[in-house]
């Protein structure tokens, strides 16, 4: 006779032992009860968080020389969005996991031009502005080294750049007319009227705010308010929320390893981590067909605790 | 920043409250769902379910 | 019709396969092994309630749309009670899943069961994270300006964009619900099919 060989971590023997009166729906009628009122304990004692949100107004009002000097980053191409990549544009290669470039082989899928989306574009959406106006024009007429030119003499310049009496103020010699471009564009920011165009460059309805969202994460003044709150990826922010709220807990391990080298100081930190936690995750999902790791339980003994009841019954007989 | 809870007995809307060990930073809110989640297994485990006449007199 | 016509039916032939299955009483049991006898049992049920009271809270807000608990008191209250049911949720999940684990309960043909409930978690994080960025608030700027860098470097951010509002609301509250409700449904009928998994034994031969 041929015997099998039990696998205590992966078999059961039947149960032949006895069954009890068992009311699954009351329990379940209980535990939506319980559950029901303790959520509505938790809203009324605790309530929840609503930091409000903050637009290009606010920002260029709280903080009007990051805006113009995050508005010159687009127009120079040094900005996080200028030189990300995809899916946004091909401004660097991006993050690689090993050999793999993913989003590089995707592609810039959701094109974004720093320049034109977030500063011709919108100007252009200005009325009445004979002065703007003929600054577009110069701009839009004038050669690729010619712009290039007057970028880098407004940036050389700008380490002196301050904001007195609602002007963006900066000594910038051969600049052309990119002093005028970014001195309008944050009094548009200032007015609220940025906020706006940024939105409906895709038509009246939209609901994509990828545009202004990108334009707010590539200036200083969201990070500022988000490091208030110790949201930054430094902080495991990934597991905080604002104010004392208890945030995402579950997210412990995927912010655990940003805090730790290597991914605390690589520049591919996203993907390595995205591709562990994936590594990770497939081995929680196949634990019964991991050996050692679906060992754990039968050692440990914890089940002792759990059935010590059917435990001590079959001592007794 | 406004914020608006007129429902909220204890809005925990204040800056929060951080415990910092070596490189580990936890808000005293996520340690006390942790801490909680701990403590409610241990009990789960710990504590004697009702109905074990009833299962002593069906074994 | 003759009678092996109607035998013939895939309708007959499902629900005789189906109540073969998982006939009403083992469906809706009465009974439970007399080992079922620790409150560790209960976290399941628990996640299911949460779950509930999630999706009913969430149906409340839909009422009157994405802005509305920005602007009203009530509507305040029903976005708590959504957020405290989400962290009772993943409270609950997270005590099963370890009570789950020192039980080893994927023993005796339940590894589906372990697995449906592991991909629940993970669908149940990502459905999550759809909310956080719908909020319409600093929140939502601060997640989705975050998540899109690790999103983006899969890839995957080509297609599923964190910084459409509307796209994100959407997989929250149509795609992602649909998932998770259909796998935690088929999570909780292995259960009933294989039944509650028994106690550890030991020094156990099977002669086969």
């Amino acid at each position: 006779m041929r015997t099998k060989k039990f696998r205590p971590d992966v078999d059961v023997a039947p149960w032949k032992g006895g069954y009890s009166p068992y009311d699954i729906v009351k329990e379940a009628t209980i535990a939506v009860i319980v559950v029901a009122l303790l959520t509505v304990v938790l809203a009324v004692v605790f309530g929840s968080p609503d930091e409000h949100a903050i637009t290009i107004k606010t920002w260029s009002n709280a903080a009007p020389v990051d805006f113009a000097v995050t508005a010159l980053s687009e127009l120079n191409g040094t900005s996080g969005v200028a030189k990300y990549g995809a899916p946004y544009n091909t401004g660097s290669s991006g993050q690689a996991l090993g050999p793999l470039t993913l989003a590089k082989w995707v592609g810039p899928r959701i094109p974004v031009n720093t320049v034109a989306d977030f500063i011709i574009d919108p100007l252009k959406a200005l009325p009445n502005q004979p002065l703007l106006t003929q600054s577009l024009k110069q701009w839009s007429s004038a050669s690729p080294s010619a712009r290039s030119s007057w970028v880098a003499n407004y940036t050389t310049a700008s380490s002196n750049i301050s904001f007195a009496q609602g002007q963006v103020v900066i000594n910038a010699p051969s600049a052309g007319p990119v002093p005028l471009m970014i001195n309008d564009l944050t009094e548009m920011a200032r007015s609220g009227a940025l906020d706006q165009a940024l939105v409906t460059q895709a038509g009246f309805y939209t609901t994509d705010y990828t545009l202004p969202l990108l334009f707010l994460a590539d200036g200083s003044y969201l990070a500022n308010q988000a490091e208030r709150q110790h949201l930054t990826g430094d902080r495991w922010g990934m597991m905080n929320e604002t104010g004392n709220y208890p945030g995402q807990a579950w997210l412990w391990l995927y912010t655990f390893w940003y805090q730790v080298p290597p991914f605390s100081h690589s520049g591919n930190a996203d993907v390595l981590v995205w591709g562990l936690m994936m590594v990770l995750s497939v081995g929680l999902l196949l634990t019964p067909f991991i050996p050692g790791l679906r060992s754990i339980p039968r050692l440990t003994r914890v089940y002792r605790v759990i059935w010590r009841e059917h435990y001590q019954s079959l001592e007794k007989s | 920043m406004t914020f608006i809870n007129l429902a909220a007995i204890f809005p925990l809307t204040t800056l929060g409250h951080y415990i910092h060990w070596h490189f580990i930073e936890i808000s005293v809110a996520n340690l006390i769902v942790i801490v909680l989640m701990v403590i409610t297994f241990i009990a789960a485990l710990v504590f004697p379910f009702p109905g074990r006449r009833r299962r002593r007199d069906n074994r | 019709m003759s009678y092996s016509e109607i035998e013939r039916q895939w309708t007959t032939r499902l629900r005789r396969r189906f109540v073969h299955l998982l006939p009403p009483e083992k469906l809706l049991p009465d009974t439970q092994p007399t080992y079922v006898s620790s409150w560790i049992y209960v976290f399941g049920v628990t996640t299911l309630s949460a779950l509930m009271v999630v999706i009913a809270s969430g149906c409340l807000l839909a009422i009157r749309g994405p802005q509305w608990w920005h602007t009203s008191s009530v509507g305040h209250f029903v976005n708590s009670l959504h957020l405290w049911s989400v962290e009772i949720f993943f409270f609950a999940m997270v005590v099963h899943l370890w009570g789950k684990y020192f039980m080893a309960a994927w023993r005796g043909g339940r590894a589906m069961t372990w697995m449906t409930g592991v991909v629940t978690f993970l669908v149940s994080i990502a459905t999550a994270f759809t909310g956080y960025v719908s909020q319409s608030n600093f929140d939502s700027q601060w997640i989705s300006t975050q998540a899109k860098d690790g999103i983006n470097a899969t890839g995957a951010g080509a297609y599923f964009n964190v910084l459409n509002m509307g796209q994100m609301l959407m997989w929250h509250i149509v795609l992602l619900p649909l998932v998770a409700v259909l796998l935690t449904a088929l999570h909780v009928l292995l259960v009933r099919v294989k039944g509650v998994v028994p106690p550890f034994e030991e020094h156990v031969e099977v002669n086969a």
